[in-house]
């Protein structure tokens, strides 16, 4: 029987291209638009939730031919991931929200709601990639790796991956564009997003201030204890931090200080010299595996951000706890982040940041 | 397909496509002096006397618009301004909480931007606004209420209102009542006189005519502020070109679905009952809205329980079923039918709600299609129903 599968189309140029190819692959396809946030009247900003987005989505699925839904998941991004984003900086952690909207909203509450509705897969326009294997389906990088999104996919399950299709993991980002435009899609030349949906002008920290209001504390010298200035909340910093700390006093050989770490509880905010950002021992829970569970102590390499490089280390698992063992260290890893482990471009699961020292 | 959204909009009649057709191909601006522009008026004001002959008007009394839409603003800003004009204390606007977005948005509207006071008249169970109910608004101060409008008959759960006897009341305190009957005309007996109404909306599209044309029927004396202005065509409260094609399509289709209504009305009640009682056979938990008698004779409004309303139209749309949950947004987004709460239902049933409209085209085969297909679905959508995050 023809597979149905819910395409889900952002209104941007990846998922127009993903949900054409389905189409072409014989694919029974339904064009899903998530509306993340309630919109009333005229499309403001420039997020991924705006009614211009809706409308570019419903065209492209127009000149496809196929059927065209807007599901409501306002109440469910609030809840899972606005609300958990806010939170999470609040406690002096550092989230990443398009990894939770992956984990709780596209390939949960959607994907869930897709196969009850008697879907048999969810379709999306992230570039990675899923192969089937005897041990069933497993997760690996695309082959542009500029545009490479495993990362934030490193928190779906086989059973999630067994209902799931990147059509676009094959390709590179310049031919999705080229391919975009050969088929007539309104989307090709739209560029591409960058910034956290919820927050379109970037400002996070506004953003933050406006929910969490003002958590005025100290700067102070991480080695010294000795105060160096004033801050407006704790949430504002995260480890690694260079810029906006306006610190009274220079060191004496000017070198440059960075945040090293965060208290919520004393709302204090840490520096120090870039030699103590450096770590090497990451310990980590809420692991997710996307394929077969690994030995208890395996090398792989380690990615901690979505686009940075993925170093060597080794890893240890016991009852859901993740000990990362970098072999160099690495610089400014927060709290809250993910870490996402590979075999090669395969990725083996990822874990959220606990704690992290230098051994 | 089975078409079953004819409260959204239903086909156009053939008397109304010929009627259209014919006129695309002339030339003529209805408001020009010379020889072409007399033909297309004569076009428009035969168009005018038919349809005021229908709904039970005289041709002067009938206003030209863009639409339902059109005419409810121009009736609810067009009363409110002209009644402040006269007394300023005429602040009150007293509306009922089941009327469609064209009628409450710019009551609401008003509200936000030039002090009036919105007063919405609760209703019962039905969605119906008990007379009582509008005595009472009207005794906490007589003398402040600019105007009433409640609608004729209700566009998702096809309650009817007893409008005769709120207009009475209305007009003891001496105010102007206006009407929404878009979906009444054509399926009730809708005469403007005889009710003594003030204002009256009528659409093209819903009858069997065109979209994009309604007309006001306002009482020749009645005065209303206009919205629109410029050539001042129709009675120098609404300008701009008339429509002589739509108005022709219009006026065909309002007198043939008016002339043919006591017959269309009852095979669409059958339809109703027919559909009715063999979805409340086969899915048992299928909770009926609005009036069980006393309402459009192509109306047929559920509530399923345990599901989404818009899960079950994708899922009947995927089988060539089309009907509506009886409310919709600009972006598309559901949201929970403020109907049905207003009728004193939950958040859960508001939006687990469907509603299918029968209309000229619609027969028995339509019913048994539906419910061929529908106990799966809603089996298949109350599963769906539990997956979703919910506080």
């Amino acid at each position: 029987m023809t597979k149905k599968v819910v395409a889900a189309m952002s209104g941007g140029v990846d998922s127009s291209v993903a949900a054409a190819r389905l189409v072409d692959q014989g694919y029974d396809v339904v064009g899903v638009h998530l509306a993340l946030a309630k919109v009333k009247g005229h499309a403001g900003g420039k997020g991924c939730c705006t009614l211009d987005d809706a409308r570019d989505a419903r065209r492209v699925a127009d000149r496809l031919g196929i059927a065209f839904y807007i599901w409501d998941v306002s109440e469910e991004f609030q809840q899972e991931v606005i609300e958990n984003f806010i939170s999470e900086y609040a406690q002096g952690r550092t989230p990443n929200p398009c990894v939770r909207c992956n984990e709780k909203i596209k390939f949960q509450a959607v994907l869930e709601r897709s196969l009850a509705l008697g879907f048999d897969a969810v379709a999306t326009g992230h570039y990675a990639q899923i192969f089937e294997t005897p041990n069933g389906p497993t997760l690996h990088r695309a082959i542009d790796s500029k545009k490479d999104q495993s990362y934030v996919l490193s928190v779906l399950n086989q059973e999630q991956l067994s209902h799931t299709i990147l059509p676009l993991g094959n390709s590179v980002k310049p031919d999705i564009r080229k391919e975009a435009e050969e088929r007539g899609l309104i989307t090709a030349a739209k560029p591409d997003s960058h910034d956290i949906c919820f927050i379109p002008d970037g400002d996070t920290a506004g953003f933050l201030h406006n929910k969490l209001g003002q958590e005025p504390g100290k700067i102070v010298d991480a080695e010294t204890g000795e105060e160096l200035g004033k801050h407006d909340g704790v949430f504002e910093f995260t480890i690694g931090q260079r810029k906006g700390l306006y610190l009274e006093k220079p060191r004496p050989d000017r070198s440059p200080r960075y945040v090293v770490g965060t208290d919520t509880k004393s709302k204090t905010v840490m520096v120090g010299l870039a030699s103590m950002l450096r770590v090497d021992v990451v310990t980590a829970t809420n692991l997710i595996w996307c394929g077969p569970i690994p030995d208890s102590q395996f090398d792989c390499t380690a990615q901690v951000r979505a686009h940075s490089n993925a170093l060597k280390a080794k890893a240890f698992h016991k009852d859901g706890n993740l000990t990362v063992e970098f072999l160099e260290p690495l610089n400014g890893l927060a709290p809250g982040q993910t870490i996402a482990l590979y075999d090669n471009t395969r990725v083996i699961g990822s874990g959220t940041v606990v704690t992290t020292s230098r051994s | 397909m089975t078409y079953l959204d004819h409260a959204a909009t239903t086909p156009m009649l053939a008397e109304a496509i010929a009627a259209l057709s014919a006129e695309l191909a002339q030339v003529g601006n209805p408001s020009s002096l010379h020889a072409s522009g007399r033909r297309a008026r004569k076009v428009v004001e035969e168009s005018r006397e038919k349809i005021a002959a229908a709904i039970g008007a005289r041709p002067i009394e009938v206003i030209f618009t863009g639409g339902g839409t059109e005419s409810n603003n121009l009736a609810v800003k067009g009363l409110y301004w002209a009644a402040r004009k006269k007394d300023i204390n005429k602040k009150r606007i007293l509306v009922s909480a089941v009327e469609h977005h064209a009628v409450l948005d710019p009551v609401m509207w008003l509200g936000e931007h030039e002090e009036a006071t919105v007063e919405i008249l609760p209703v019962d169970n039905y969605g119906r606004v008990l007379p009582e109910t509008l005595r009472k608004a009207f005794e906490k101060n007589p003398h402040d209420v600019a105007l009433v409008s409640v609608m004729w008959a209700n566009n998702e759960v096809g309650t009817i209102q007893p409008i005769a006897e709120l207009v009475k009341i209305a007009h003891e305190y001496k105010t102007v009542f206006h009407s929404d009957a878009v979906q009444a005309v054509g399926c009730l007996e809708v005469h403007f006189q005889n009710t003594g109404l003030d204002a009256l909306t009528i659409t093209g599209h819903k009858v069997g005519g065109p979209q994009g044309v309604g007309a006001l029927i306002a009482k020749r004396d009645l005065e209303l502020t206009p919205l629109l202005h410029g050539g001042g065509q129709e009675r120098d409260v609404r300008s701009g070109t008339l429509d002589a094609p739509a108005i022709a399509g219009f006026a065909a289709a309002i007198t043939t679905a008016v002339s043919q209504r006591v017959a269309r009305a009852n095979r669409l009640s059958l339809l109703r009952k027919d559909l009715i009682q063999k979805v409340q056979e086969n899915v048992p938990d299928a909770v009926l809205n609005g009036d069980p008698e006393n309402r459009l004779p192509g109306n047929v409004h559920f509530s399923f329980k345990g599901c989404e309303g818009d899960a079950l139209l994708m899922l009947l749309d995927a089988q060539g079923i089309e009907c509506s949950t009886g409310s919709a947004c600009s972006a598309g987004i559901p949201q929970p039918s403020y109907v049905l709460i207003a009728m004193g239902k939950d958040e859960t049933t508001a939006r687990s709600s469907l509603r299918f409209s029968f209309g000229s085209t619609s027969t028995h085969d339509d019913v048994d299609s539906v419910i061929q297909v529908l106990p799966a679905i809603v089996e298949r959508a109350k599963r769906a129903g539990k997956t979703m995050v919910k506080k």
